[in-house]
This record gives C-alpha cells, sequence and structure tokens, in this order.
C-alpha cells in the first residue's frame, strides 16, 4: 500500500515584524495509508504546524505535500476548506466542542456540510457516539461531561464523516492517565479495526506508545524515525 | 438553511442574560417603531379615500378657527359645477374630565349626506333631524365611554359658553355611526350635534359657520370650482381658501407640528442608538466566539459560511425582537385606539407597517453583523485556534 501522504521538502516560514522564523526546515515524510504516527518532540520544534500542514489548516511556505494523491498545498482556501470536510478528522487537546450545542449536535456539525437529510445525520452521529461509547450521553452538553467523555465526544465529531486521516494535537494532554488511556485505546481502535490512519501530536511518551510509529522533530527538522518498540496494543 | 438553525440559535443562547437585554432593546425600539408609524400614517391619511377626489373645503383665509358668514352658503350653491353644500363648527370639550378632550362638531342637516363614509342607520339619522339636542357619537367613541342610544350626555365646553352662563351642554344620544374603512378608524372618534341648536344656544359666534364643505360633481374640475368658491368673496372682509380634504386635513395637521418630521426624526435616533447597542454586542459575542468560529472553519465551514452564519445570528436576534415589538405595538395601538378613539389619531399596525418592520430588522441585522461577521470570515485558524 502507497503512502497516504506524502511531503517533499516541506519548509514553512513565519514573520513577525522583520523577524523571519523558520519553523520548518525541509522536511520530507511519507505516511502509510493505515499508519498510526505519533510526532514527538520540544516545544517550539514544529510538530503542531507540521500537523496543521498535513490537515490543512495551513499552507506550506516552500515544497509539496501530497494526500490521498492530492497536491494540497496548491490548493485554495475554499478547496482547503471543502477538502478538510470530506477528508480529515481533527481532535485537540481542548477538545473545542460548541458549549451550548448537545453532543450528539457537536458530532452531527460536520455532516450539516453534507446533502444528508436530517434523519441520516442524526442516525450517523449517533452511530460515531455509540462507537466512542457514549450512546447514553447523546443529548448531554460539553458541560455536563468529563474531559474524557468530551474529548470522546470530539473523536466521534472527527469521525462522523468518515475521514481517511485523523490529525490529533495532544489529545491526551489535558486528561488524567485513565481517561488518557480510554482515549489513547480508542484512537487505536479506529486505527486497528477502522483503517483510520492517524497522526497524532504529543508530549508524553506514553501517549506515544500507543503509535505504530514515533517521530521526533527537533527546530524543524526531523532527527529521528524509529519505530516503536513495542506497540501497547 | 433550516439545518443551520440550531447553531445559529446555540450562539445566541450562549450568553443569554445579554442576548435577552439586547432582544428587550429591540423590542421596545420596535414598539415604538409600530406606535410612532401607526400616528404617522393616521395624519398623513387624514382625509385619504375615495369621496375625498370629490370634496372640497372652504375656510377662511385669514385662519382656520376664523368662522364665515351664513350668507356664503346661497351662494356657494350656486357655484357650477358644486353639488351639494354642508358646514360644521368647530365645538371640542370634554367629557367628565379634561383628559377626555373630545371632537365635537355642530353639523348642518344634510352633513351626513357629504360623508358617506360615516356609516348611520336611517332611522338614528331620522332622529338626529328631529331631535334639538341630539347627537351622534363614532363607535370607538361611544364605546370608550359606555355611550347607549338614549344616554344624555353632559359636555364641558371648553370654548362655547351657553347663553345662560353655563359651560355644561346636554346632549341626547340618538345614532352611533361606523366606518368600515380601517384606514379611516379615527373617524370614529368623534361627536356631532345639531348646528342649529349649537346656534341658537351659543353665547357668541352665532350665524356663522366654521367651515363649508363642497361635494363637486366632477374631481377634474375641483381647481376651477375652488378658484371659483374664492372669487366670492375677493376682496371682503372674509376671504376664504378653499383647497381639497386632503390638502385641508394635512394644513390643519401642520398647525401643530410636521408630524412626519418629528416621527421620523424620533425613530432615527432609536434605530441609531440601536445599531450601537446591537452592534456592540454581536462585536462582543463574536470576539468570544473566536476559537469557535476557528472550529467550525476547521470541519470544513467556508469562510464564506461563517460570514453566513453570524450574520444569520444577528438578523434573527433582529427579526424575533422586532416581530415582538411589532406585536406588542398591535396590541397597544389597538388598546389605545379603543380608550382614546380619535383623541390621538392612530391607525391599526397593518401590512405596510410589518414589511416595514420586517424590512428595516434585516437591513439593521445586516448593518450590526457585518463587521463582526468579517471578522469571523477573515480568521486564520491556525492563529485563533492557538489564542493568537
Amino acid at each position: 500500500m502507497g503512502p497516504l501522504v506524502e511531503i517533499r521538502n516541506l519548509s514553512k516560514v513565519y514573520t513577525r515584524g522583520r523577524e523571519r522564523i523558520e519553523v520548518l526546515h525541509h522536511v520530507n515524510l511519507d505516511i502509510a495509508q493505515g499508519d498510526f504516527l505519533a510526532l514527538m518532540g520540544p516545544s517550539g520544534s514544529g510538530k503542531t504546524t507540521l500537523l496543521n500542514l498535513i490537515g490543512g489548516l495551513d499552507s506550506p511556505t516552500e515544497g509539496t505535500l501530497e494526500v490521498g494523491g492530492q497536491r494540497i498545498d496548491r490548493l485554495g482556501q475554499s478547496e482547503l476548506a471543502r477538502w478538510r470536510a470530506s477528508h480529515v478528522g481533527f481532535v485537540f487537546q481542548f477538545y473545542n466542542l460548541l458549549p451550548m450545542l448537545s453532543a450528539a449536535r457537536n458530532v452531527e456539525l460536520p455532516l450539516l456540510l453534507t446533502k444528508l437529510p436530517a434523519a441520516k445525520r442524526r442516525r450517523h452521529a449517533a452511530i460515531a457516539l455509540e462507537l466512542v461509547g457514549l450512546a447514553d450521553r447523546a443529548a448531554h452538553k460539553p458541560g455536563e461531561l468529563s474531559g474524557g467523555q468530551q474529548q470522546r465526544v470530539a473523536i466521534a465529531r472527527a469521525i462522523v464523516s468518515d475521514p481517511t486521516l485523523l490529525v490529533c494535537d495532544e489529545p491526551t494532554g489535558d486528561l488524567d492517565r485513565q481517561s488518557a488511556v480510554e482515549v489513547l485505546t480508542l484512537l487505536q481502535n479506529l486505527n486497528r479495526d477502522h483503517g483510520k490512519t492517524i497522526v497524532m501530536v504529543t508530549h508524553d511518551p506514553k501517549a506515544a506508545e500507543h503509535a505504530r510509529h514515533v517521530l521526533h522533530l527537533d527546530k524543524g527538522t526531523l532527527v529521528e524515525a524509529a519505530q516503536a518498540a513495542e506497540p501497547a496494543w | 438553511m433550516v439545518k443551520y438553525l440550531p447553531l445559529v440559535w446555540s450562539a445566541l443562547l450562549r450568553r443569554k442574560t445579554r442576548t435577552v437585554f439586547t432582544l428587550v432593546s429591540v423590542i421596545a425600539a420596535f414598539l415604538l417603531f409600530g406606535l410612532l408609524n401607526s400616528v404617522r400614517d393616521a395624519f398623513a391619511s387624514a382625509g385619504r379615500n375615495v369621496a375625498a377626489a370629490t370634496r372640497l373645503i372652504t375656510i377662511s383665509k385669514e385662519s382656520f378657527v376664523v368662522s364665515l358668514p351664513k350668507s356664503l352658503l346661497l351662494q356657494i350653491r350656486s357655484v357650477p359645477g358644486v353639488s351639494a353644500v354642508t358646514y360644521a363648527n368647530w365645538f371640542g370639550g370634554y367629557y367628565q374630565h379634561p383628559q377626555n378632550q373630545l371632537v365635537t362638531e355642530a353639523v348642518a342637516p344634510n352633513y351626513f349626506d357629504l360623508y358617506p363614509e360615516f356609516q348611520l342607520p336611517a332611522a338614528q339619522l331620522r332622529a338626529f333631524h328631529a331631535t334639538r339636542a341630539g347627537a351622534v357619537a363614532g363607535a370607538s367613541l361611544a364605546e370608550r365611554f359606555h355611550w347607549r342610544i338614549g344616554d344624555e350626555i353632559p359636555i364641558e365646553a371648553t370654548i362655547f359658553p351657553q347663553k345662560s352662563g353655563s359651560n355644561t351642554w346636554t346632549f341626547t344620544l340618538v345614532g352611533i355611526y361606523h366606518v368600515d374603512d380601517p384606514r379611516l378608524q379615527g373617524e370614529e372618534g368623534a361627536l356631532f350635534f345639531n348646528w342649529d341648536y349649537f346656534d341658537q344656544a351659543t353665547a357668541f359666534g352665532g350665524g356663522t359657520a366654521g367651515w363649508y364643505i363642497e361635494r363637486i360633481a366632477h374631481p377634474q374640475e375641483a381647481y376651477r370650482v375652488a378658484h371659483e368658491i374664492d372669487a366670492l368673496s375677493l376682496n371682503s372682509d372674509h376671504e376664504t381658501k378653499t383647497e381639497s380634504e386632503d390638502a385641508f386635513a394635512a394644513a390643519f395637521v401642520s398647525q401643530f407640528a410636521d408630524i412626519g418630521l418629528i416621527v421620523g426624526s424620533i425613530m432615527g435616533a432609536v434605530f441609531f442608538t440601536l445599531i450601537l447597542l446591537t452592534g456592540n454586542t454581536m462585536a462582543q459575542a463574536v470576539r468570544e466566539r473566536i476559537p469557535e468560529l476557528a472550529i467550525l472553519k476547521t470541519i470544513g465551514f467556508s469562510s464564506r459560511s461563517v460570514l453566513a452564519l453570524v450574520l444569520a445570528e444577528s438578523v434573527l436576534l433582529l427579526a424575533l425582537g422586532g416581530a415582538i415589538g411589532l406585536a406588542l405595538a398591535a396590541v397597544a395601538v389597538n388598546a389605545i385606539r379603543a380608550r382614546l378613539g380619535a383623541q390621538i389619531p392612530m391607525l391599526p399596525v397593518g401590512t405596510q407597517a410589518w414589511l416595514s418592520g420586517l424590512a428595516l430588522t434585516i437591513i439593521i441585522g445586516l448593518l450590526v453583523g457585518a463587521l463582526p461577521a468579517r471578522r469571523g470570515m477573515r480568521l486564520r485558524i491556525v492563529e485563533a485556534l492557538s489564542g493568537r
């Protein structure tokens, strides 16, 4: 199976006033379809920037970025938005759920961009919630859920439109150990049982152990590529 | 679009107290709009009816309050094109309490012939002619004071005392007229009594008419007829000014003030304040929700979708407040009309007012939502999510 993500000579430069900050420096990387990759590195190493580029949230300054055979570095903002809607699911450290919507409504959000009728949207949202073990919390608002439960709702939202790729930015960074393990196990299941390709940024070596591969970034450069010695699954 | 409604609605409910206060401001503004619009329409439509084109009013050129000699009646009747003439005197007065000021006129026997829009049963009209101190009241006035036919109604004069020195004129209610045209509902607030009774009993002002009303056969002859009527008293001590009923009504109102300008100015000030208030609310609401809008963009909402969502939120807030405000205005106008009749001329809140109100809610909604929506549309996901 060929790589799902092909990154060639990728650089990202930010300018702040007269200052020019090169966050990523000529990165080359392939991520295979069905992989579960953990990106690690110190703060400011460029791992979140790389994740944002892979997820189509930002555009590179230089280099090429191909996901599923499509050059997303060439897409405009509107095209990127459409591409994200159908190809990528996002999971963030602080869940980023809409506080006034129920869990079910939050999960349904990406489906509003499709032509699915309301009944099907609700059904798909219910299935996604069931998959993350929160079918009985569908009517609860985020404020009525624990951190772990909120993150699982966020995962349900990320997978409801059946994307190829899941990008997760510190998904366990705000969770206690028990909830973190539950969330990581859930991601493993999605990778193993549902074939989702997952790219996860984490500071936590224990979280990284749940991935199939771990890569380290330092000062915008991939410094080490290692296969997890013994994945925790 | 309906599928986005829960999303828009949830944004409004995010800060319930703030939304409620803003909503109350919008309701108050549109309540005021409904009430003032009703007053303005009433003044603007004064004398506007089918018969208006065939009626002329003759008053003293000097002033509306200066009476004209009765001798003009026969002369006016002889002007070619005039098919009927009647006359009336302003009386005014109040009922029971000075707060209950009335529109009361002493009218000639044929007065109702020239006002077919005042629907008075034939038997009651006969009773009016036959009863010296008889009076006819509009339905809303009668309803306001719970008058019934046969009631003795004492009216306190504010201008015309009786020869006996008493200010109290007691009339017998012999008829109640209705006006079907909703635009003329304000006309139902008047009280008419016999001019002959007035002429005989008043301490002064007898033998004169306050104004003449002419029915003309052909509206296209109005200008010529008016000119000829005024020519009758040219160079006399009672020169006249004859004009259409519309022009007369407008001139009557303009004696007091430019109602349109006053109402327009108040509404302008109200809506300007509303724009500042709701604009500030929307700006604050969007500023707080930047990360949420960034999430919407992250999961695939386009910049235009985010723009539309924020604008929809703003328009929904205005439309909701506007609808409630106008509904309250409709209820209030009906209550005021029932209570005060013609004292405050008001027309019911009609389709035109609703359409104008709806248009205003959309325009103001788009206006106050424009800047916050633009901010939402232009936000950069990466910066917004990182709190920059």
